[in-house]
């Protein structure tokens, strides 16, 4: 990507399932990229007394972390090769305040679709995901590898099949160059890399990136850019019911642990005689 | 009568422990729907692997050359056509990177729920297929459901036993050819982390970094008391993250689940993310300088100590006690 060509030319054309013909311009690429909103990583949730749900009133709630590295790895391939960063959200009114920080990291403009996560699963969030897709043709949609308070990590490949686009999920490395992206994956064993052609979705891993803090002009100038709100209806998804329903939630068996040892002899001893596991 | 569809992972052209792990939930899941389980064999020049895995149940296999790498794209339409070849009402697969890369897309092609990285059956019957899985870092344990004539799901290895060979193999059957051409993915090469030690997710001891070992000085005193029990090496975040060991030795929510009979959680303070990966060990022991430290409220054994001196003794006793 030395010698980019002018903004605007026609570099390749792709076609995407659903008739839809995409135009990736070299060096002018369009990234949707999801943001969820989920309860503080670092604090200990709480389940209601009847089990039907996690307590959520005085919880503090964050982006997910994988969604802010899929923002950064966004802006980073913008910055690099020029084009446009949509943010989306799909959660509650609240969500606004998500997205406000996208945009103030330097994001373009945002979409927040409302809905409840109780209503949704990886099928219907990836059904919301594709229909925002036909409305905004990006070349790129990415994603956290999953978000961590339901740690289920399907949307994005939900999504790349429902859309016909290969994926490339758990990303450590991400290069595009002309119509297709080179992804390095964090598998088992290694480190996998694949070639996909665009438009292609990806998902974050932690590796991929670290994800910048929003300055204080980001801050005012996001103030300013549009966020778009939308509706199930709006997307043609009003009535649909999600195929997996959570029936309760429970607390975990608590380990018994806490016990201190005096010192490595006394430790040596005790794997020894006691746990008998050296 | 309807079947349990097992997707097999292999290694070095045998099945992986953790593809065993997740047949004990299909047959569990089988015995409950009065069917049978078929694993599916997925590859370029399988026919073997298939003949080695029908030791464990009916194989059905889809030998093709497009079939040489994984390919979350190729692979979704074998396991499409074996699923619809056939009366499926479950997909199993380990929640391994392959297992959890494969079956959202396969459930985007079926258009079934799918419920990830359960670690128990609770209830499996024509019309209804519920779970047990962890979520927020396992700090919540929550009873799926999945509506629908066919569930997915994958399951966590360390919940359940690997399945033993059956008393006579099973039959090995050939998926007709799928339909493969015009993938819009393709493998461009892999780096295998160099290891001579046990798969993380297979030893009997792991051993874990954390931020306090400071770097390689400090990786290596772990590593001899891992090497001393022909153990894993496990890391936390911070330490695989400051490129001191592999991504893929990052035990936690979002990295590796282990559960050995004994996990040694070196320099580490234990954040939940960390802990949601260990906390199944049988027997963990905690050494860290901070007597705070909450890693200290989950170990069977906490030894507060500047791991740099206790370590060496660690491993020098060990060693005599032999």
């Amino acid at each position: 990507m030395e010698q980019l060509p002018p903004d605007g030319e026609v570099a390749a054309v792709a076609h995407a399932p659903g008739g839809i013909c995409l135009v990736v311009k070299e060096g002018n690429v369009k990234i949707l990229v999801t943001v969820k909103r989920v309860t503080d990583p670092d604090s200990k949730v709480k389940i209601k007394p009847d089990g039907t749900g996690i307590v959520t009133e005085g919880v503090e709630f964050k982006a997910n972390p994988f969604d802010e590295i899929a923002v950064e790895e966004a802006l980073r391939l913008v910055e690099k090769h020029k084009g446009e960063v949509v943010v989306v959200s799909i959660g509650p009114g609240d969500a606004t305040k998500e997205i406000r920080t996208a945009l103030a990291m330097g994001a373009n403009r945002g979409i927040l679709v409302d809905a409840r996560d109780e209503d949704l699963d990886g099928l219907l969030t990836a059904s919301i995901l594709q229909k925002l897709f036909e409305k905004e043709k990006p070349d790129l949609i990415i994603l956290g590898k999953q978000a961590v308070d339901g740690d289920s990590n399907q949307v994005g490949q939900i999504l790349a099949y429902k859309l016909g686009l290969p994926q490339a999920c758990f990303a450590s490395k991400v290069v595009v160059e002309g119509n297709r992206a080179t992804v390095t994956r964090e598998v088992d064993g290694g480190l996998e890399t694949l070639s996909v052609s665009l438009p292609a979705v990806i998902t974050a891993d932690l590796r991929l990136n670290e994800p910048r803090y929003a300055s204080l002009p980001g801050i005012m100038k996001a103030k300013k850019k549009p966020i778009e709100n939308l509706t199930l209806a709006a997307l043609g998804l009003a009535g649909v019911k999600p195929k997996i329903k959570m029936l309760r939630f429970e607390t975990p068996p608590a380990r018994k642990g806490g016990r201190k040892v005096g010192s490595v002899e006394e430790l040596v001893a005790l794997l020894k005689s006691e746990a008998k596991v050296i | 009568m309807s079947k349990v569809l097992a997707i097999v992972e292999a290694q070095g052209g045998t099945i992986r422990p953790v593809t065993l792990s997740a047949l004990t939930l299909a047959r569990q899941a089988a015995a409950a729907l009065g069917g049978s389980v078929e694993l599916l064999v997925i590859g370029k020049g399988v026919q073997q692997l298939a003949q080695a895995v029908s030791a464990y149940g009916d194989v059905l296999v889809a030998d093709q050359p497009e079939l040489e790498h994984y390919l979350a794209e190729s692979w979704t339409h074998v396991v499409m056509a074996a699923t619809r070849q056939q009366n499926v009402r479950l997909v199993v697969a380990a929640a391994t990177t392959l297992g959890k890369d494969l079956l959202p897309r396969v459930s985007g092609a079926l258009d079934a729920g799918m419920a990830s990285d359960v670690s128990k059956l609770v209830e499996i019957n024509p019309g209804a297929a519920r779970f047990l899985r962890e979520m927020w870092a396992g700090n919540v344990l929550g009873v799926v459901e999945i509506g629908g004539p066919v569930a997915l799901v994958t399951a966590r290895p360390t919940e359940f036993a690997p399945a033993a060979p059956q008393a006579s193999p099973g039959t090995v059957k050939a998926l007709p050819p799928v339909a493969l051409g015009g993938l819009k993915t393709s493998f461009a090469g892999f780096t295998p982390s160099v290891s001579e030690r046990p798969d993380l997710t297979e030893a009997r001891v792991v051993a874990s970094a954390g931020r306090g070992t400071r770097g390689v000085e400090g990786i290596k005193l772990i590593e001899q008391l891992a090497d001393l029990f022909n153990g894993a090496l496990g890391a936390t975040r911070a330490v695989v993250d400051a490129g001191w060991l592999p991504n893929d030795l990052q035990v936690g929510q979002t990295g590796k689940v282990v559960a050995p009979e004994l996990y040694f959680a070196v320099g580490m303070s234990g954040a939940i993310q960390h802990l949601a990966g260990m906390k199944g060990s049988k027997v963990i022991v905690a050494i860290n300088k901070d007597e705070e430290a909450p890693i200290f409220s989950v170990a069977d054994y906490g030894l507060v100590a500047d791991l740099f001196k206790a370590v060496p003794e660690l491993v020098a006793l060990i060693k005599a006690n032999r």
